[in-house]
Formats: structure tokens, C-alpha cells, sequence
């Protein structure tokens, strides 16, 4: 359970950090801090156990039916990077108190730290390889935010977007290696698949998995060829490099080698990849850090150059060289997280990081300078610093490997070329700042940070110094426990110790320090050589990239999508003839073997009628009033059709639908254009034509073939259950508001959302708006006739009246809540077109939206009502009550969802036509003020 | 009588797919109306055709079938909040656009009265 609060904690910890914006600067790092040094405290309870080789373990149900947990897991590995992580987070969080200026808002930077904190727990503790990818992810889009903090800038702006695109995309590589991964193992807990390294090892697809899942650790730890992320990171706040690029962020990368390491590690291929990728970075990162002159661009190829050494030490082939690449990650991690923080103070102090501006600070920030002096010595390897001590192991290491086969006498020389180089940029980190001559041109007058500023970079450099000084006390536990769980259990016997005699590896400290002095001094030259050399900007190249690709991605989609809906409507109604057509070409027989029923007089009439109104419809679709016309025709015509062949309810909702759908429309038209230009080239209309006459002969085809065939339906069902499961005689009305209950109320929802729609649709609405009619007439002024207003009236409450019979004998008889709605609507819609919406809103104030929203809770309320009673979402109850006078009578739950329909319907309809009828209103008052 | 009935489908949904390939928003809207009768119809007939059997309960010996005609129900008063929508939005973006066209580009003639 501990477990599961670490995370936990500092997820809170983000939570309650981003709001603390009325607080006070130090009340917020107070807060802020609280969480976490909670989560460090019950760490360091849970420490023991994990050195004595426990593996502490939590896990809860999440998805089961996935297969997925909410699991974590402490090993010393784990252990490790929580402490870097927290631990270094605490000091982070305290360094940004005083760093930020007034004007950054410091909420909003505590509470993307925390969260980047949260998916780095996350990533350390996971259990489960899916939820370990998906803090993954939470990383890149936190450091996102983190990178992109002043956002004002273009430069952040750009080097967020590139972490993001870089590292987001090698997530991608990472979760289809872990989802095959997975599959190979049958299992995507960890410890399965730790264990099972023979299993994955065998199978066909371990090249590919391994080749994946180190691309997700390489783009992460900005591994040659995807280093040229970090360094445009370098426009975030310095706390965020500090932590990001020290500890976190990067280390993620390298965690992800260590963890995998027991599956994966161990075949030619890993050793090859990891070796010869860490290699490159090592050497090229360490070259290119001595030409930056920003002090924070130095930093990064540093922070580069040491992941390489990292990743190199994963790739030797001895379990030494792992225990040197963790304690390397410890050390790395403690003094460059102090480089960042000094680099901060001298940014901070004199407003520049430039070191061709940046000199002799020694003599305004001495103690400043002291403690980035003993950082800088530290990286460059200098004796009684930790950096020497897993540089020696490295160097020791790299004499016992066979990574290049008869050329592996390279791997030690080049390691001490780079650090040679590691060894010139950190002396030029120091003289050039801290002495040679005078500052130039500085905007600000340096001078010593505020004293607590100091304290957690006093920390890191104590650090450091102890480390370096009694290794075997401090950090022996936590790397034999670290080393355990990344090799499995056996670890080599090492000794860590100042001092092993005088040796190769010593002497090759010895040539890299003075070599790299050397280097340092003469400088001047390899400046000259580099400048000579044609520029390489890693940025202009991915931009330009982006940009091939984006102008390659819109070309494409020009090409396919158009904007014209005519195409799209051609494109799709092609794939439905041909999808639809086909078949029926492979069916022997059209008409099927029902007895056909003979056509009587009334039919043939009505389907006369029905036939003229839809080709009328067509022949003067330009003259819209007159095609309005026709298509009502064609919807009276199927309402009578409905009524016809059996289904008077459908029959009643087209009838009422057919007249607000013909007002929606008459209203519609007043602000389009009364007529259609001929538009259509001859053969447009041919091919159209053609296409309609198709579609409609296949459909037509179809619908034939179905109905001449005899029918076998599940309805039995339904006729048999209507009147005792039910309650009701109308069964129609009783899958509507019982068996198919759910269904009917997504369609409610869905009328709802359509009003809601269309009320937005409407607000702020651009009129746009004829005086007169398409042939020049002025609108007429008598706009209410006094007959129809009148006899509305009357009318309203007779009609209320029937709607209202119409909905109580729905459960019975045709009827229900949909149409009785209809019916109410019409009614009123009769009102606001005989009075006009000011006389209806002088009188009544109605707001549709709550009724919408009532009349959808009314149903659900309905359907969970059966809940409490125990039963299943939805069941109807139905008694039946003797009534005195009145008789016997039934009471039914269904009837107060179909109320809940009833309302529902009420109120979309009204509200669609109402807020549309408004706008004429509008338009003829703004008419007569003009 | 089936064949009739199957041709009154044919020809409406004929009908209504030349409709909505014109370029103007109006035709589109009535062309939608026109497919959402025809379409309405067609899964009606899927309870196949039968006189006088309506759905309820002792008015009749034999009953048309009740779910196909519960489905269409629904499926009108939906078809009409989509036209609807559909309608709005047509009004929207003429007001928004100032025409009312669906093939993505204004023709020359317009764009000359716009300015």
C-alpha cells in the first residue's frame, strides 16, 4: 500500500501546487515541498528491506478483463531512482523559490515539477509494462510544458515541440517493442518478463522488439543520432534543466536499459546497438560541449556525452562495467544537477550565460564560484570526486571488452580521447567564467545569490565530495542493491576505493587530464578549425524536415478532401452502389417466395401521388418554395402509407413531424436564397442522373427482395410479453419505453443535443437577411391575420387537450409520448406564428434548455429508479388501482419516462423552431427602425 | 403490391440522391428530407407489408410486426433534429460565408456580387 502512495503523493502534490496561486511565495514552496518530503520519508522506511534483497510489491484491479493492473514495484533499482528523484526534486523545487522572478508564475511551475515527478515515480515503479509506457508518456508531456514554460518565447516554443516530437515518437517505438514484448511472454507484468529471458531471446521477433525498445530509450537519453533534442531544451528555466537533465528525464532512458537489462541484455545485437550508440555519443558530445559558449549548451553536450558513457557501459559485456554505469548514473546526476543550479545563480546574477561575456566572477561570487569549481572538477574526473571513481571503473572496464572484436584496443583509446575532451570543457567551464580577465559588457552587476539559493547546490557538492572521499560508506548499499536487481541477482565482488595502486586505468586518468589541459590551451586553434567547418544546425534541419513533411501531408490531403461536399457525397455514394450492387448480381432469384398481395385502387392512387410530389420535388428544386411544396407531398403520402400498412403510430409522428419539419423549412428559406441558380454543366446533371438512378434501382431491388420474402422475426417476443412484462396494449409504445427503453433515451439525448446544437448555432447570429422577396416585393406590414390569431387561441388549449389524451393512451392505444409531444409543439407553434414570438414572450417565459434538461433527467431518473426496488436498469412497474367513479385504472413507471419523452420532445422541437422564428422577428423590427 | 411499394423506395431514394448532389444547400436539405422517408420506409418494410394488423393488443387476430415500426419511430423524430440541424447550419454559414454553396469553392459570379 506504501507503494502506491509514492506516486500518489506527488500526484496530490501536484494538485494542491497549482493551487496555491493566492499564496505567498514561500507558503507555496512549503506546500509544495510537503508531499514530497513525505513520499522521501516513507522511501527511506521501505530502504531497509529492499538492501536485505526484498522486492516490495503492490498491486490493484484496474482493467481485469485487459488483464490490467494497477501494479508497482520496489527493487534496488527502482530504490535508486526514487531517491534521485525525489531527492533531487526537493532540491530543485527550493532552488526554483528564488530563481523565478516575480513575473513567473510559480504554481504553474511547481505543478508541472510535480507532475514530471509523478510519471518519473511512475515510470521507476511500474510492475506493468503498459502502465510503465503510459507514465512514459506522461513524461514527454510534462517536459513538454516544463520546456515550453515561457511560453512567450519562440525558442521554448520550438525546443518543447521538438522534445516532444523526438521523445513522443520514440514512445511509439517503445510501446510496440513492450506490446510485443508482451506477446513473446504472454504476460506484461515485469517480473514475468524479467524473468523470462531465455523465452524472449529465442524468439524470431527479439531483434525487432530490442531494436524498438532501444529506441525508445535512446531518443529519450538523447543518444547520437537523436541528441539534438536536449540542447534546444535548454530553454526552460534552469531548474527544469537542472532536473530534467540531471536526473530525470534523460536517466528515463537509461533506466529503461538497466531495467530490461536481465531480458534483454546478453546477445551480440544489444551489445553491439548499446556499445557502438554509446560510444558515438560518448565522443562526438564530448568534442562539441568545448565549442559551446553558452554555458547552458555546454551543460547539455556534457549531460550527452556522460549519457553516452552510460549507455556504453551497458553495452560492455561484463557485470562490472553494469555496477560502473549505475554508479556512474548517481554521480552524474548529483553534479550536474549542481552545474545547472550554479549556472542558474551566474545566469540569475548577471543576466547572461554567454562565456565569451562571462569572465573573472571569482571576484564577485567566490563562494558561488568554489562550489561549481568542485562540480566542474568532479565531471571532469579529478581525484577524491566521485566523477574519478566511476571513471576509473569505466576506464577499467573498457580494457576488458571485445565490443569491436581485433579492433577493441580502440574502445579504451577513445574513451580517453573523450575524456580528455570531458576534461577540456569542464577547465573551460572554470577559467573561462570564473577568472581569465575581466567581464564584458555584462547587463547586470554580479554579485553573491541569496544565501539560500546556495544551499542545494552546498548539497549536491557535499554530495559529491563525500562520495568521492568514502565511497565504501555511502554508497556501497544502494549499488549492490541496484546491481542485484539490474543483473539478477548474482553480483561480482567490486571494491570501490581512491586508491588501486599504480595501474593502466590510473595512467590513462593521468593522459586525460593532461591531455585535456592541453586541449584546453590551446583552444584557439581547434576554435579556428571549427569555424572553418561548414555549419551543422540540428534545428534548421529537423524544421525543415517538419516542414517537407507537413507540405507532403496537406498536398496529400488536398488531393482527397477538396471542401467540396458534392465529391465527397459522389465519392461515397459510388462505394455504396458497388458495396450494395454487387450482391445482388450473385443472388439467383430477386422476387423471394412470400404470396404477393394484390395492389388495390387506394394504393395505386397514393403512390401516384407520392411518385409526382418526389419527381416534382426534383424537377423544381431550383424554384425552392414550389419544391418545398412538392416534398410535403411526398411526406403526407408516406404518413398515409404508415397508416395504410398497419402502423398508426408511425403514422401520427410523420403526420406531426411533417408539419414542423415544413414550417422549419418555410422559415429556413427566408434566409437563403428563394431560388438555385442553374448551375450544373448538361453532363453534371447526366452523371448525376445516372448515379441517383442506380443507387435507386439497387436500393429498390433490395427492398423488393426483402419484402417478397417471408419474414422471421424476434417480435414474437414482444407481442407475447407487451401486456404482462410490460403493461401495455400498444406495442409499439412498449418497446419504446420498456424493452428498447435505453435505446429511446440515447435518441432523446440525442434531439436534446441537436436543439442544443442548433441554440448555439443561432446565438450571435450574422443576419443576413432580404427586405424583400427574391422579385423586389417588399415584405407585407399586416404580419399577424387577425383570423388565424383568433382562432389559435381557441384553439391552444383543445389541442393541449389532445396531445394530452393522445400521450395518456400511448401504453394502449397509437400514441405516446413522442407524438403527443409533437402535437404540444405544433400547437404552440401555431401560437408564436399567429402572434409572433414578442407576444408569446410577453406572456410566457420559457427557457427550452431546462426543459430539455428536465425532461431527459425525468426518463433517466425513471430508468434508475428501478435500481433501488433491485432490479435491472429500466424495468417498468405497472399496478392497476380501482378508483371510485373513475374505475379501474393503470399506473405505470413507464408512463413517467415516456412523460420524461413527452417534455423532452416538447422542448427540443420548441426551442429549434422558437430561436429560429425569433430571428425574423429580429430582422423585421431591425427593418422597421431603418 | 410489393413491387409498387418497392418502386415508390427506389424512386425516392432515386430522387433523393440527385437532390443532394446539387451545390446549393436548399436541394441538399430536401434531398436529406427525401432519403430519410425513403430510408424510413425501406426498414418499415422490413416488418413486411400487412393491412389492418396493427400492433395492438386484441384488436386484431394476426399483428404487424412492432419492432421495425418502434425503431422507425425514434428514427423520424431524429431524422427531423438532423435536418434541422442541418437546416441551421445552412443559415449559419450563409451568414457566416455569405452563400450558401456545398462544392467548396464560390464560383466567379459570386464572388463579382460580393464586391
Amino acid at each position: 500500500m506504501t507503494l502506491l502512495w509514492i506516486p500518489l503523493l506527488s500526484l496530490f502534490g501536484s494538485i494542491i501546487s497549482s493551487l496555491t496561486g493566492k499564496l505567498t511565495r514561500n507558503q507555496s514552496t512549503g506546500l509544495t515541498l510537503l508531499m514530497p518530503v513525505i513520499a522521501l520519508a516513507m522511501t527511506v522506511n521501505l530502504a531497509p528491506a529492499v538492501f536485505a534483497g526484498e522486492v516490495i510489491r503492490y498491486s490493484a484491479q484496474w482493467v481485469p478483463l485487459l488483464g490490467l493492473n494497477l501494479s508497482f514495484r520496489l527493487d534496488g533499482l527502482a530504490l535508486l531512482f526514487v531517491f534521485m528523484i525525489l531527492g533531487i526534486g526537493i532540491l530543485v523545487i527550493f532552488y526554483a523559490r528564488y530563481y523565478l522572478s516575480s513575473k513567473d508564475s510559480m504554481p504553474k511551475l511547481y505543478a508541472y515539477l510535480m507532475l514530471f515527478m509523478t510519471a518519473m515515480l511512475g515510470i521507476v515503479m511500474s510492475n506493468n509494462v503498459l502502465q510503465l509506457w503510459l507514465f512514459w508518456e506522461l513524461t514527454s508531456i510534462s517536459s513538454f510544458l516544463l520546456i515550453s514554460y515561457w511560453w512567450h518565447k519562440s525558442e521554448a516554443r520550438k525546443g518543447a515541440r521538438m522534445a516532444l516530437t523526438i521523445t513522443g515518437g520514440g514512445g511509439l517505438a517503445l510501446l510496440a517493442g513492450l506490446l510485443l514484448l508482451g506477446d513473446i511472454v504472454g504476460s506484461y507484468n515485469l517480473d514475468t518478463i524479467l524473468a523470462s529471458r531465455a523465452i524472449i531471446q529465442e524468439h524470431a521477433l527479439y531483434e525487432v522488439t530490442l531494436i524498438l525498445v532501444l529506441l525508445g530509450a535512446f531518443t529519450k537519453s538523447a543518444q547520437f543520432p537523436f541528441h539534438f533534442w536536449l540542447p534546444h531544451a535548454m530553454a526552460a528555466p534552469t531548474p527544469v534543466s537542472a532536473y530534467l537533465h540531471s536526473a530525470t528525464m534523460v536517466k528515463a532512458g537509461i533506466f529503461l536499459l538497466a531495467r530490461f537489462y536481465p531480458a534483454l541484455a546478453g546477445t551480440e545485437l544489444w551489445f553491439i546497438l548499446v556499445g557502438l550508440t554509446g560510444l558515438a555519443t560518448l565522443l562526438f558530445a564530448a568534442y562539441v560541449a568545448l565549442f559551446k559558449h553558452d554555458l547552458k549548451g555546454l551543460l547539455a553536450y556534457s549531460t550527452i556525452s556522460h549519457l553516452g558513457l552510460i549507455t556504453l557501459l551497458f553495452g560492455l559485456d561484463t557485470e562490472l562495467a553494469t555496477v560502473a554505469a549505475i554508479f556512474h548514473i548517481i554521480n552524474h546526476a548529483t553534479f550536474k544537477a549542481s552545474l545547472f543550479m550554479a549556472t542558474g545563480i551566474i545566469d540569475h546574477e548577471t543576466g547572461t550565460r554567454d562565456m565569451r561575456k562571462l569572465n573573472g566572477m571569482w571576484r564577485f561570487m567566490p563562494y558561488t564560484a568554489t562550489l561549481a569549481m568542485v562540480a566542474a572538477a568532479a565531471m571532469a574526473g579529478v581525484p577524491l570526486l566521485n566523477g574519478f571513481l566511476s571513471k576509473e571503473m569505466f576506464f577499467a572496464e573498457t580494457l576488458h571488452q571485445q565490443l569491436l572484436g581485433s579492433m577493441s584496443w580502440l574502445v579504451p583509446v577513445l574513451a580517453t580521447v573523450a575524456a580528455a575532451f570531458s576534461v577540456a570543457y569542464s577547465a573551460r567551464f572554470i577559467h573561462d567564467v570564473f577568472f581569465n580577465g575581466e567581464p564584458v559588457s555584462l547587463p547586470k552587476e554580479p554579485s553573491e545569490p541569496p544565501r539560500y539559493m546556495r544551499i542545494p547546490i552546498e548539497v549536491l557538492v557535499a554530495l559529491c565530495l563525500v562520495v568521492g572521499m568514502f565511497p565504501h560508506f555511502v554508497v556501497d548499499g544502494i549499488l549492490k542493491a541496484a546491481s542485484t536487481a539490474v543483473l539478477g541477482g548474482y553480483v561480482p565482488e567490486f571494491k570501490i576505493a581512491i586508491w588501486h595502486g599504480f595501474n593502466l586505468p590510473l595512467l590513462m586518468s593521468g593522459i586525460a587530464v593532461c591531455g585535456g589541459l592541453l586541449i584546453y590551451t590551446q583552444r584557439k586553434y581547434l576554435f579556428q578549425f571549427q569555424a572553418s567547418l561548414p555549419p551543422l544546425n540540428a534545428k534548421k534541419a529537423f524544421d525543415g524536415s517538419v516542414y517537407v513533411m507537413i507540405k507532403w501531408c496537406q498536398r496529400k490531403i488536398s488531393a482527397i478532401e477538396n471542401g467540396s461536399l458534392q465529391r465527397y457525397l459522389m465519392l461515397m455514394l459510388m462505394v455504396v452502389l458497388i458495396s450494395a450492387g454487387w450482391p445482388l448480381f450473385e443472388m439467383s432469384q430477386l422476387v423471394g417466395g412470400k404470396q404477393p398481395t394484390p395492389v388495390d385502387v387506394h394504393n395505386g392512387i397514393g403512390a401516384a401521388l407520392l411518385m409526382i410530389g418526389a419527381i416534382g420535388t426534383v424537377i423544381w428544386h431550383r424554384s425552392r418554395m414550389v419544391s418545398l411544396l412538392m416534398i410535403s407531398v411526398v411526406g403526407l403520402m408516406v404518413s398515409v402509407a404508415f397508416t395504410r400498412f398497419s402502423a398508426p403510430d408511425l403514422a401520427l409522428t410523420q403526420l406531426t413531424v411533417e408539419v414542423v419539419t415544413i414550417i422549419l423549412l418555410m422559415l429556413a428559406l427566408f434566409f437563403l436564397p428563394q431560388r438555385s441558380p442553374k448551375e450544373s454543366s448538361s453532363i453534371r446533371v447526366l452523371r448525376d442522373l445516372g448515379i441517383a438512378s442506380a443507387i435507386g434501382v439497387v436500393v429498390g431491388s433490395i427492398c423488393y427482395a426483402l419484402i417478397t420474402r417471408p419474414l422471421e422475426s424476434i417480435s414474437d417476443f414482444f407481442l407475447a410479453n407487451a401486456k404482462t412484462g410490460g403493461g401495455g396494449t400498444n406495442v409499439v409504445n412498449v418497446i419504446l419505453v420498456d424493452f428498447r427503453g435505453f435505446d429511446t433515451l440515447g435518441e432523446i439525448c440525442v434531439l436534446g443535443i441537436a436543439a442544443l446544437g442548433i441554440y448555439k448555432l443561432l446565438v450571435n447570429l450574422p443576419l443576413f437577411m432580404p427586405g424583400s422577396d427574391s422579385e423586389g416585393r417588399p415584405w407585407a406590414k399586416e404580419r399577424y391575420p387577425l383570423l388565424l390569431a383568433s382562432i389559435s387561441q381557441s384553439l391552444l388549449p383543445l389541442a393541449l387537450l389532445v396531445s394530452f389524451y393522445i400521450f395518456l393512451r400511448g401504453h394502449n392505444l397509437p400514441g405516446g409520448g413522442f407524438i403527443a409531444g409533437l402535437v404540444t409543439a405544433i400547437a404552440f407553434i401555431l401560437q408564436y406564428i399567429a402572434h409572433g414570438s414578442h407576444w408569446i414572450a410577453e406572456r410566457l417565459t420559457i427557457n427550452y434548455r431546462k426543459i430539455i434538461a428536465s425532461g431527459i433527467a425525468i426518463a433517466l431518473f425513471t430508468g434508475v429508479g428501478s435500481w433501488v426496488f433491485g432490479r435491472p436498469f429500466m424495468t417498468t412497474w405497472f399496478e392497476y388501482f380501482d378508483i371510485p367513479l373513475i374505475g379501474k385504472i393503470e399506473l405505470a413507471s413507464a408512463l413517467v419516462f415516456d412523460l420524461g419523452v413527452y417534455i423532452t420532445v416538447v422542448g427540443a422541437t420548441l426551442m429549434i423552431l422558437a430561436s429560429l422564428g425569433k430571428l425574423t422577428a429580429s430582422a423585421h423590427k431591425d427593418e422597421v427602425k431603418v | 403490391m410489393e413491387l409498387l411499394y418497392a418502386s415508390c423506395v427506389g424512386l425516392l431514394v432515386a430522387c433523393g440522391v440527385f437532390l443532394i448532389l446539387r451545390s446549393r444547400t436548399f436541394p441538399v436539405v430536401l434531398g436529406l428530407t427525401m432519403l430519410s422517408y425513403a430510408v424510413n420506409l425501406f426498414l418499415f418494410s422490413s416488418g413486411r407489408l400487412s393491412l389492418n394488423q396493427a400492433a395492438v393488443l386484441g384488436y386484431s387476430s394476426d399483428y404487424a410486426d412492432p419492432l421495425p415500426q418502434a425503431l422507425v419511430l425514434t428514427a423520424i423524430v431524429i431524422g427531423f433534429a438532423m435536418t434541422a440541424f442541418v437546416v441551421i447550419l445552412a443559415i449559419r454559414g450563409r451568414a457566416d460565408l455569405g452563400n450558401d454553396h456545398v462544392n467548396g469553392q464560390v464560383p466567379e459570379k459570386d464572388k463579382k456580387g460580393k464586391a
